[in-house]
């Protein structure tokens, strides 16, 4: 209740903050399994990607959320479990876990995975060289539909180290899909998904 | 028939004349609906006449929309329109600065024009302080904003980005909010009735806009200022001022001034609001964006309102001066 009430609250604030539109130009919003991957340059996109998605996909979308960051203080805990339904990923490498074992829990139960591949926030304007994570999802899971998408403008609306945000228009473009070649290697699917999401920010 | 009008209240009066522009643009929207019934093939139109067609609708029913906008900022009182006001211009502001990139370190200076300026501006004339309301923002805003830049840390292009900064709030902030401004004051012998003047201002500068673009998609002239406009030159914007003058005339009796008053306050507004629309067509050149919005929006997600509130935003101010100057007030 809390939450719902909270989620309501916040979509309404993103959307006079930044406009959170959502520009569907390479696919349609569908409830079919999906992973949409982004770039990755602000805490915010998280909550971007969340709010341009249309309400009946929202639900049944998890976005992966740094598990250091987001269960910092016991707000974001809140905020990250309860209003996005996150997934959290422990950044901080064991031997004896694989760090993508939440996320394919989460593909199993058929819900839709949101994914930073870069791993950690970019300050460039290009995308950092994308982990292997999307490539052995890819490979584990060949009927979950790859988006690439690129978060427009998002560093500006609260550049790192900045406390309040700033009013700025910001999109989401969401392009086609991507699927893993048969016989495609690691590096070259890599290339060619951060390619894909590269190639939105002119569209 | 003028009799009966006297006798109405002012409120009354508003009413019928909201009444009227509103019948007139349902009749506008009912010819532009039994326009496109006709049949496509049988009339051997051409494909620029449709065009032509769906331009006239896009058209009225963006009229629908500012007109209901301008209602509800009357039907809601004064404060209501201030509050109104104040989001308009919290939105273009919002899509200025979206299409005009700034540096990370302006974010300072962001925050000052978003959250304290902004407020301060709309709060100075909810309370009435009416001469510091109109100095607030070119004296005070544009001293304290290249501060707040400085507190960035970051000298590159310091005097272009503060000039953006300084433009963008002048624009978008001072410039709009002189509109509610013209309903808040209340001169004398005209209590209750300032709702006209903003009607006024409204009526005629976009009265000179459409004309004025009516006319130079019609002669096809050379544009005086081709790296600027497309569609400016001297001749269309004569005609703009005199289709602006014809209104504000014939709008004579809604507003305080004698028919020759009206007229030069028409052409002051419709000179300083068609002026102001070259001004935002230049920094959108420099921009590289057609329009602020477009129908195919782009990356930004810019609606385009900045493109319909442009001329008015330069129009108030110096039409609003000229009102109190006028009544010395």
């Amino acid at each position: 209740m809390m939450a719902r009430l909270f989620g309501w609250l916040l979509l309404g604030f993103v959307r006079l903050l930044t406009g959170a539109q959502a520009r569907w130009l390479g696919c349609p919003p569908k409830a079919e399994q999906r992973i949409y991957f982004a770039n990755h340059q602000s805490h915010a996109d998280l909550v971007m990607i969340w709010a341009a998605l249309p309400e009946e996909l929202r639900g049944k979308t998890r976005p992966i959320a740094a598990k250091d960051y987001w269960t910092k203080t016991p707000l974001r805990a809140w905020i990250t479990r309860e209003v996005f339904n996150a997934v959290y990923v422990d950044r901080a490498r064991t031997d004896d876990s694989d760090p993508l074992e939440p996320l394919m829990q989460a593909l199993e139960q058929g819900d839709s995975i949101i994914l930073f591949p870069e791993g950690t926030r970019g300050h460039a304007e290009e995308p950092q060289a994308f982990k292997a994570g999307l490539y052995n999802l890819a490979r584990a899971y060949p009927n979950v539909v790859l988006v690439p998408a690129w978060i427009n403008n998002v560093q500006r609306l609260m550049p790192k180290g900045e406390v309040v945000p700033v009013p700025i228009l910001c999109s989401v473009t969401f392009g086609t899909p991507v699927a893993l070649g048969a016989g495609e290697n690691r590096a070259a699917f890599l290339t060619r998904a951060r390619q894909a999401v590269v190639d939105l920010r002119v569209a | 028939m003028t009799r009966f009008l006297r006798s109405l209240t002012p409120d009354q009066q508003m009413g019928l004349l909201f009444v009227l522009v509103f019948g007139t643009l349902a009749v506008a929207t009912l010819v532009g609906f039994l326009l496109s019934l006709r049949d496509r093939d049988a009339e051997g139109r051409d494909a620029g006449w449709w065009q032509g067609l769906k331009a006239y609708r896009e058209g009225v029913r963006r009229s629908w929309l500012m007109l209901g906008v301008f209602w509800a900022g009357w039907a809601s009182g004064p404060m209501g329109a201030l509050w109104l006001f104040a989001f308009g211009s919290l939105l273009t502001l919002r899509e200025f600065i979206s299409l005009t990139p700034t540096h990370r370190s302006d974010h300072k200076a962001l925050l000052l024009c978003f959250f304290i300026i902004l407020p301060l501006q709309y709060g100075l004339l909810a309370t009435g302080h009416y001469g510091l309301f109109t100095v607030f923002i070119p004296v005070y805003a544009f001293l304290a904003l290249p501060v707040a830049s400085c507190f960035g840390n970051e000298p590159q292009r310091f005097l272009e980005r503060n000039a953006k900064l300084q433009w963008g709030v002048m624009v978008c902030v001072y410039g709009l909010s002189h509109v509610p401004a013209l309903l808040t004051l209340d001169f004398p012998g005209y209590a209750g009735r300032s709702a006209f003047l903003a009607f006024f201002l409204v009526a005629v500068v976009q009265t000179c806009l459409l004309a004025q673009h009516v006319a130079s998609r019609r002669m096809k002239r050379p544009p005086t200022l081709p790296q600027v406009s497309h569609s400016f030159n001297w001749r269309s914007w004569l005609i703009g001022l005199l289709a602006g003058g014809t209104v504000g005339v014939l709008l004579t009796g809604i507003t305080p001034f004698k028919p020759g008053q009206a007229l030069a306050m028409a052409w002051i507004a419709c000179a300083a609001g068609s002026l102001g629309h070259l001004v935002m067509k230049a920094i959108k050149r420099d921009r590289g964006v057609p329009h602020w919005g477009g129908t195919n929006s782009g990356v930004t997600g810019a609606s385009g309102l900045l493109d319909r509130v442009d001329a008015l935003c330069f129009a108030a101010p110096v039409f609003f001066q000229s009102v109190r100057w006028y009544f010395g007030a």
